[in-house]
């Protein structure tokens, strides 16, 4: 049963940003996109090792920071090549002034 | 007795590759230079405006040197106007090709897009094949039997650099593959950097550039003149001279098989014209540690990381001289490379997957 793990205070993410979180061994991105929104997806670009709290939120997209592969945020979906393979995306709520996603 | 030299597998499909991922080199974790997030941001941020003017310059000055070598010709004055015109439409082409390859050099990616098609035809590139292997040489710079973009092995081929002034060694076999993709054919070493979701993009960009160049050659025939091809295919050759001089001084005379861009890619300090015909790629070593950073924010990634790296070579001039005083070293010692030293304030180089040197400089 997925459960809701608490990542950071909500003012730690800046708009149009990422950060990376880590639980036991997996690893997470967490986002704000340009609207302030969050979301979080797999942490690793699905083309190659790369952590994409390295990269760039640009509106709802973030771009990788090695090829610049590019994904939607909010669905994963891989939009610019070499990233093909869609990210895996986890639901994110803010509570009491907290960011948590749903592993 | 005459030295005989063994030289590796530079192919893709060699031993090469197989030894490169046993060492770990194969889409190995690289040095890079510990910068605040905060800055980051702020040197990765896209524009518009810079890639627009440079691109309104292009075209402007294309049109403007393209109407002088036209008036020319019939005269000698039609030699340097068709060579100016040549340097200015290959030279931006080959950087235009790399920056929009990226993805960083407009903010709006249809324009990207848009100049990336235009430079790859301009360049003699498929659009699609390179971008696959540009990825690929970003995954593993400079790793023997895994990087398809290595100018020339180590000793060098001369011949493949001579041939290059006029793009005669790279320019045919591109063409070659064109042919082969219109037939709906990769060739082996392709389809080892190019995913098969993407072959029908191959070969749909290939049937296209077939039509431009049968276009050109029947403009040819039916004015009985070659003119039309000195303003469209030709300049790709005859104009290549820029696009050889920065290329080798990109990696060549450097370190093979580590993961250090300090280490195997160079940096130089060049002016204004070669800047903008170069789109500021002669800051390398800054690429290819941050590919996220626009051309233009460059000179200010330089400033940032220069603690980092070893002196820039002081121009041009300076980096060919490295390269070729390299190349002819390496023509008896393939291992002879050139190494600079690092600054006190640097991280030492990292050689390979656990070899973290303590070492400053070899040279
Ligand atoms: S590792 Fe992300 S695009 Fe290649």
């Amino acid at each position: 049963m997925a459960e809701w793990v608490e990542v950071c205070d909500e003012d730690e993410i800046d708009v149009e940003d990422v950060i990376r979180f880590d639980e036991g061994d997996r690893s997470f991105a967490v986002y704000r996109t340009d609207k302030g929104d969050y979301h979080a997806t797999d942490g690793f670009c699905t083309h190659g090792k790369f952590h994409l709290s390295e990269g760039l939120v640009m509106g709802k997209q973030i771009e990788c920071p090695k090829h610049n592969g590019r994904f939607d945020i909010p669905s994963g979906a891989a939009v610019r090549v070499p990233a093909c393979i869609d990210l895996q995306t986890y639901p994110v709520k803010v509570e009491g002034g907290m960011v948590y996603i749903q592993i | 007795m005459a030295i005989v030299v063994q030289r590796r597998d530079y192919s893709l499909l060699g031993a090469e590759s197989k030894r490169a991922e046993e060492k770990g080199l194969a889409s190995g974790e690289w040095h890079q230079t510990p910068i605040p997030r905060k800055t980051m941001k702020e040197l990765m941020k896209r524009k518009d405006g810079p890639a627009i003017r440079d691109t309104l310059i292009w075209f402007i000055g294309l049109i403007v040197l393209g109407t002088l070598a036209y008036m020319s010709w019939g005269t000698w004055w039609a030699v340097p106007a068709f060579f100016l015109y040549g340097i200015f439409y290959a030279t931006p082409g080959d950087s235009r090709w790399h920056e929009c390859g990226h993805g960083t050099a407009f903010k709006t990616q249809w324009m990207n897009d848009v100049v990336y098609h235009f430079a790859c035809f301009v360049i003699l590139r498929s659009a699609t094949p390179w971008r696959w292997s540009h990825s690929r040489h970003h995954t593993d710079t400079i790793i023997v039997g895994r990087d398809p973009e290595i100018i020339t092995a180590r000793p060098p081929v001369w011949k493949i650099l001579w041939m290059q002034i006029i793009h005669l060694y790279g320019g045919p076999i591109e063409i070659k593959r064109f042919i082969l993709h219109t037939f709906g054919k990769l060739e082996d070493q392709e389809k080892e950097y190019i995913p098969a979701s993407e072959h029908y993009k191959v070969f749909r960009e290939a049937r296209i550039y077939m039509l431009i160049f049968l276009a050109v050659i029947a403009a040819c025939m039916f004015t009985g003149s070659i003119l039309p091809a000195m303003f469209i295919i030709l300049p790709t050759f005859y104009g290549f001279l820029l696009v050889l001089t920065f290329g080798v001084t990109q990696h060549l005379g450097l370190y093979e098989d580590v993961l250090d861009h300090r280490l195997n890619t160079r940096t130089f300090y060049t002016n204004p014209i070669f800047r903008f015909l170069y789109w500021n790629m002669n800051y390398h070593t800054e690429h290819h540690m941050f590919p996220m950073v626009p051309f233009h924010a460059l000179p200010k990634l330089h400033e940032e990381m220069k603690h980092d790296c070893p002196a820039a070579r002081p121009s041009l001039g300076a980096a060919l001289k490295e390269v070729i005083g390299a190349l002819r070293k390496q023509k008896n010692d393939p291992s002879y490379v050139v190494v600079k030293p690092l600054p006190e304030t640097a991280i030492p180089y990292r050689f390979g997957p656990n070899e973290s040197n303590q070492l400053r400089s070899e040279a």
